[in-house]
């Protein structure tokens, strides 16, 4: 079959004459360019740093009064679930006795990709709403969009409840007096591992790098949890003013580890995989996470420690979005969960650090031997001798800084 | 991407009517314009504005004192940065992608030989074996090569049995990056090479047999050149893909020896305050790289059919 005994279409004949025609190649190249570069013009600009202050931020009229409901988005598992009736029962008691209609999303498996998501609508002018009331998110990224001013500032009067806040929680240094956040849960980051493969008890940092762990631990890709735990390993307190130097410092360890090949791989929610298959056996973790380790494997040797140079902890943290035009259903909901009771329910279930004061002697009805847990009620006096402490809130620069050497760290 | 344009023309072996073609009019050419406005509008929306607005956030500066935010510039220090700092992932998304493509063409080659000459009735059960892997997510199916791949899986205990696992593990190397393109790529390289395969015309082949060509002869002078668009577009479908892959870097591969730019765009631009111009200058590169690659490639070895 040769192509010549091909008839070409008249019509493709027409486009092959006029692709062929009046315009050279360099002309229609040109042509483009010229047109490319208009329209480069043309591209959206990028959005303006906040300016003006807090004074600057123009809230949405609210309307609560008139449309009752409420849209909350947070992570997956992280709010009791009843399997048989498939709703949150906490959730239908709210919308039971407060008469708003809350609608339960699990919208964010991760801090970056959620915000990369929505934050080109929250910053538009003027800003599109994302049909959210209520956003979950950790220390860290909650510092971000508060510093970007794109949540709401709370009227901690209206929530009466908010007082029974955990102490070390109340005054965080990404927010001060706790004006635009509310924590939702919190957790430790320690070290997690399986007793009867390890062999032993594992009681520090260095632990990990032992000869017979090599390429069987894994630790957090959230830096702020593993070159936390490395610091405090050196002797820095995370919560205070440390330098670029220390951080680096606990950065070079890592990179160390990787390199000589103790640390298997540097990993989010996915670590949970590598400890189930066996790929990994210790590794810096997430304090619920043991617990859900044990049921998933039905394995009792999970164990989950502070190590003894300390550990860090970290919250999510709900806030309104600046698009919401249902600020004060928001809050309602915020206040209901820091009853004691309400708060006992959800603790139960999501078995993460319980930030409301009094959901402790709630517990003991629900299940006495959570409420002995101190990695869901610690006490004050627990977090001191552990020497538990939050990430402090990092400079603009800092923050730039920092997750730029993390990457490198992780090999990007 | 044009040669791409071209091979699903040449694919339908369009037909036209015999007889002579009315000669086009002045009128016609109105009509050619609006035949190609879909397709302009198209690649307009969907491919220029974005382009544009990638390469305009490439050329952006960062906003002094505020990280994160940028003002409108024409600053090249991002591609400075995309070059120098990550030439290591330029290269290694070039080498797995080369390697997945030629291990999945030696895979594919037989495969689809069998499917077009040899399967007879199960022809379709082989297509469908091909095909079946799509219905599930490109994710799940890497995620359940890692759990495969483990090492107390029955692949690294037989292989560390065997003592030939020096690492101690296949996850977290390049083997296992390298393994995994191939794998998620290979149906891009079965279908067309069975697409060129089984419009070949076998009597061409016996007419190779007829005048005294042995079997390697008439393979490599009648039957591998027959194949040649459909080999083409398969490394192409294969290569470009692989090329700007990351998922399976990130799920199979290492922290630092066995990332590719795929990794460090994604990095780049989720994890790194400040680092969007530089993931979109990154892409720029790599597309600009895979592109000149494609050409020259193209060029070599196109058959005439295709350019």
């Amino acid at each position: 079959m040769s192509r010549f005994d091909k008839q070409p279409d008249p019509a493709m004949r027409q486009l092959a004459s006029l692709a062929r025609s009046s315009m050279s190649r360099r002309q229609l190249l040109g042509g483009a360019g010229a047109g490319l570069a208009a329209l480069g013009l043309a591209a959206c600009a990028p959005p303006a740093p906040p300016s003006g202050g807090k004074a600057a931020v123009k809230l949405p009229v609210d309307k609560s009064a008139t449309e009752k409901t409420v849209a909350w988005a947070n992570w997956t598992a992280y709010l009791d679930y009843d399997e048989e009736a498939k709703n949150y029962p906490t959730l239908e008691q709210f919308i039971k006795s407060s008469g708003i209609t809350a609608s339960y999303t699990e919208d964010i498996d991760d801090n970056d990709s959620y915000i990369s998501k929505v934050k080109p609508q929250l910053q538009a002018t003027p800003p599109q709403d994302i049909n959210r009331d209520i956003i979950t998110l950790t220390d860290w990224m909650a510092n971000r969009v508060i510093r970007d001013q794109l949540v709401q500032p709370l009227d901690i009067i209206r929530m009466p409840n908010v007082a029974r806040m955990l102490e070390p929680l109340k005054d965080v240094s990404f927010d001060p007096g706790r004006q635009y956040s509310i924590t939702w849960q919190s957790g430790f980051a320690g070290i997690g591992y399986d007793k009867s493969k390890v062999g032993r008890e594992i009681k520090s940092i260095a632990d990990l790098w032992a000869p017979d762990l090599k390429g069987k631990v894994t630790v957090l890709s959230e830096f702020r949890d593993t070159i936390g735990l490395i610091m405090q390993s050196q002797g820095v307190d995370i919560s205070g003013d440390f330098t670029k130097d220390q951080v680096t410092k606990a950065m070079d360890e890592i990179t160390k580890r990787v390199a000589d090949g103790s640390i298997r791989r540097i990993k989010g929610n996915s670590y949970m995989e590598d400890l189930k298959s066996g790929n990994a056996i210790a590794g810096i973790v997430w304090s619920g996470d043991m617990y859900i380790l044990r049921a998933e494997t039905e394995n009792e040797n999970w164990e989950f420690i502070i190590p003894d140079s300390g550990g860090t902890l970290w919250s999510d943290n709900m806030m309104i979005p600046i698009t919401s035009t249902h600020r004060k259903n928001a809050m309602a909901l915020m206040n209901y969960y820091y009853q004691p009771d309400v708060a006992a329910q959800v603790a139960a279930f999501v078995n993460y650090v319980c930030p409301v004061q009094g959901a402790q002697e709630e517990m003991v009805k629900i299940d006495p031997k959570l409420a002995e847990s101190p990695l869901i009620f610690p006490t004050e006096q627990w977090i001191k001798e552990k020497k538990i402490q939050g990430f402090r809130a990092l400079e603009p620069q800092e923050d730039a800084d920092y997750s730029a050497m993390w990457a490198k760290v992780v090999g990007n | 991407m044009s040669a791409l344009a071209h091979l699903g023309s040449t694919g339908g072996g369009a037909q036209a009517p015999g007889g002579a073609a009315p000669e086009p009019t002045k009128k016609g050419g109105f009509t050619a314009y609006l035949l190609l406005l879909p397709g302009v509008l198209w690649l307009l929306v969907f491919f220029v504005a974005p382009m544009v607005q990638l390469a305009a956030v490439s050329l952006q500066s960062q906003f002094p004192g505020y990280p994160g935010y940028y003002y409108r510039d024409v600053n090249f220090g991002s591609y400075l940065t995309a070059i120098t700092e990550y030439l290591p992932h330029f290269g290694r998304s070039l080498l797995f992608a080369g390697a997945a493509t030629l291990f999945a063409f030696v895979l594919a080659y037989p495969l689809a030989y069998a499917m077009a000459f040899k399967a007879g009735k199960w022809r379709g059960v082989m297509m469908i074996c091909v095909i079946a892997p799509f219905f599930t997510s490109f994710i799940l199916r890497t995620v359940a090569w890692r759990q495969i791949l483990a090492d107390e899986g029955p692949i690294a205990s037989t292989l560390r049995f065997l003592h030939l696992l020096p690492g101690g593990h296949i996850t977290e190397t390049w083997v296992a990056v390298v393994a995994g393109l191939t794998y998620n790529f290979l149906p891009f390289m079965v279908l067309p090479i069975y697409a060129s395969l089984e419009r070949a015309d076998p009597k061409i082949i016996e007419a190779g047999g007829d005048l005294y060509a042995n079997g390697l002869t008439t393979f490599r002078r009648v039957t591998l050149p027959m194949s040649m668009p459909g080999v083409l577009a398969g490394t192409l479908l294969t290569f470009i893909p692989a090329a700007g892959d990351y998922v399976n870097a990130e799920l199979l591969g290492s922290d630092t020896s066995t990332k590719m730019v795929g990794n460090v765009i994604e990095s780049q631009f989720f994890k790194v305050l400040g680092g969007f111009p530089v993931a979109a200058a990154l892409s720029f590169t790599l597309m600009a790289v895979i592109l000149a690659l494609v050409f020259l490639y193209v060029r070599r070895y196109g058959t005439e059919e295709l350019l």
